[in-house]
Parts: structure tokens; C-alpha cells; sequence
């Protein structure tokens, strides 16, 4: 499978997910932003960091950048796009993911392992997960506190574009278990044609029992599945 | 050649360019832990009388444009492609 990690000034995870891309085997080529062609790719990855300094809005410079037309088109086309942390923020900057991440309610930084639930595993993107599955995955953001309006909400649930919710570690969907205040505890939705899967936690920071655990791993074999 | 003196041609430059100020906030419905935080602390502080306090950006913009409607349609349109994210913000727009 051949994939591409669009590159920002100011990403900080483009190398930890190249790294975890090709030890799944996938052939990954790194596009630095200013590119205006994207390589024949299944999958795009646009990665966790701080593109632009968070400049006006997090993900908003990034949004409007060269590459992202691209990013845009290949979507559109069906093209697989996983987005993380900044990359889910760019991308609903893009409207290719509706709603938007609001600063954390508790207004800080938040770097530390949480648990979410895989809401569902009948997609691309989650297929080698089981549904309700528990998993243990690294955050790191300060604007992680998802938004959208009530019918998008409805939207979410009943076509059910959910991919994962932040619970605690026995699978209990609370406020106790919300550490950044998202509507519904969701850690994680896909686009209505489920061809975009937009994060907030880190996968490719879970694909090593040596440095964490291997809980990120099934995302990357659902995608090669 | 035409000779014009120094005070024509910053007059003119003057001319061909309008300012305007933009107010950018969060939505009503919108959650805004900043602005929370800044009213509570002006309330600590014994500012009693104090409702709300909504926190936002702000931004002062000059277009090369003589024609005023026009250009108020630029910043508009700025305004809704990159200065406020119309999801989560409302914005205000003022000729200064």
C-alpha cells in the first residue's frame, strides 16, 4: 500500500508515523507542503503537531495551504486520509470533516495515555479492531474539545460516524472519563462516506511494546487488510 | 512631465486605501473557558457588577480600494475564508 504524510512547518509527528507506516510495510513518501502534486497514494496521512505555530486558529494556515487542494481532490476521489491531532484539526478547518476542536475545557495541555472505545469497526479504518474493544492511547493537544452542531451530532450517531469515544480503562463513557470536554466524549469521527478518519489521539505512538504498547497497531492492519 | 508634490501623492495614497477593523468571537453557544477565567478572576477582584466577559481577536485590515462597498465585500469575504471559522465564531466588521 502506498501512502504519503503531508509535511507543515511545525508537524511533529510526520516522522513517528512514517516510522510506524513502514513497519507495517506500507511504502511511504514524506510531501513537504508547497508540493502542488500528490503521488498516487491509498493512503494520506496528514499528521499530529503544530503547523504554523497554531497561528490564528489551530490547523486554519495549514488548511489553506498548496498541498491541501490536493489533499481535497484525492479525498473526494475515495483516497484513504488519516488525520491526527493537527491533521484532524486542519482538516475541519478544510470542511473535509465537519465540526471543529475547541481549546480543552480545562484550558491545559494535556500529555498523557487515555483509554477510548472503539464505537465502530465496520470501516476501513478499524476492521481488525473489535467493537466496544478498549484501547490505551496517547493524547497530547490543547485544542481537543470537539464541537459541531446538534444536527451534525444526530448525524454522527445515527449513520454511525462515531469511530471512537474517550472512556476509562473499564469502558465507562462519562465526564469523569472526558478529558477535554468533546460533545459525547468523541475522541474520533469518519467523514459520511467513511473514506476520512479524523483523531485526536496518537496510534502511531502505540505500534512498540518496547517504547508503549501495541494498541495502534490494528489501525494500520485494518488498512492493509 | 508631471510634477506633483509630496503632499498630492500621500493624499493619494491615502485615497486608495480603507481600514477596517474585524471582532472575532466565539459563538453564543460556544464554550469559552478563557473568557470564563478572566471573569472570574475580574469578579476576585472584586468587580462585582461584571456579567460576562467573552474573550476574541481582533485585527486591522487596509485594502487598497476606493470604492467603500467594495471593499467591505473583500473583508467580508476574507472574513468568512480564513479570519473566522463561521462553525464555532460570529464576526463583526467596522470602517475605522
Amino acid at each position: 500500500m502506498n501512502s504519503s504524510v503531508i509535511v507543515f512547518p511545525g508537524s511533529n509527528c510526520d516522522r513517528d508515523i512514517a516510522v510506524a507506516l513502514e513497519k507495517m510495510q506500507f511504502k511511504n513518501q514524506m510531501i513537504w507542503h508547497k508540493e502542488t502534486k500528490l503521488p498516487k497514494s491509498d493512503l494520506i496521512v496528514v499528521p499530529g503537531g503544530f503547523s504554523y505555530g497554531d497561528y490564528l486558529r489551530s490547523g486554519a494556515i495549514a488548511g489553506k495551504s498548496l498541498i491541501i487542494n490536493e489533499v481535497i481532490k484525492a479525498a473526494n476521489e475515495g483516497c484513504l486520509v488519516l488525520a491526527i491531532c493537527n491533521g484532524f484539526q486542519i482538516l475541519t478547518e478544510t470542511g473535509l470533516l465537519k465540526g471543529a476542536l475547541l481549546r480543552n475545557k480545562n484550558l491545559k495541555f494535556i500529555n498523557k495515555d487515555i483509554n477510548i472505545k472503539v464505537i465502530n469497526n465496520d470501516t476501513k479504518f478499524s476492521n481488525k479492531y473489535k467493537k466496544n474493544q478498549i484501547l490505551k492511547i496517547n493524547i497530547a493537544h490543547n485544542e481537543g474539545n470537539y464541537f459541531t452542531n446538534p444536527d451534525h451530532l444526530k448525524e454522527l450517531n445515527n449513520e454511525d460516524l462515531i469511530a471512537f469515544k474517550y472512556c476509562d480503562k473499564d469502558g465507562n463513557i462519562n465526564e469523569n472519563s472526558n478529558p477535554n470536554g468533546s460533545l459525547e466524549n468523541i475522541a474520533g469521527i469518519f467523514n459520511s462516506k467513511k473514506n476520512i478518519l479524523g483523531m485526536m489521539p496518537h496510534p502511531e505512538r502505540m505500534v512498540d511494546s518496547l517504547i508503549s504498547n501495541n494498541d495502534g497497531v490494528n489501525l494500520f492492519s485494518s488498512l492493509l487488510n | 512631465m508631471r510634477l506633483i508634490s509630496v503632499k498630492q501623492l500621500q493624499l493619494n495614497l491615502k485615497k486608495n486605501k480603507l481600514k477596517f477593523s474585524v471582532t472575532v468571537t466565539l459563538k453564543k453557544d460556544v464554550l469559552d473557558p478563557q473568557g470564563k477565567v478572566v471573569q472570574n478572576t475580574l469578579q476576585n477582584l472584586g468587580m462585582d457588577s461584571l456579567k460576562s466577559v467573552r474573550q476574541g481577536k481582533y485585527f486591522e485590515l487596509e485594502v487598497s480600494d476606493n470604492d467603500q462597498a467594495k471593499a467591505e465585500k473583500r473583508v467580508d469575504d476574507m472574513c468568512k475564508k480564513l479570519l473566522a471559522n463561521l462553525i464555532i465564531e460570529d464576526y463583526k466588521v467596522n470602517k475605522i
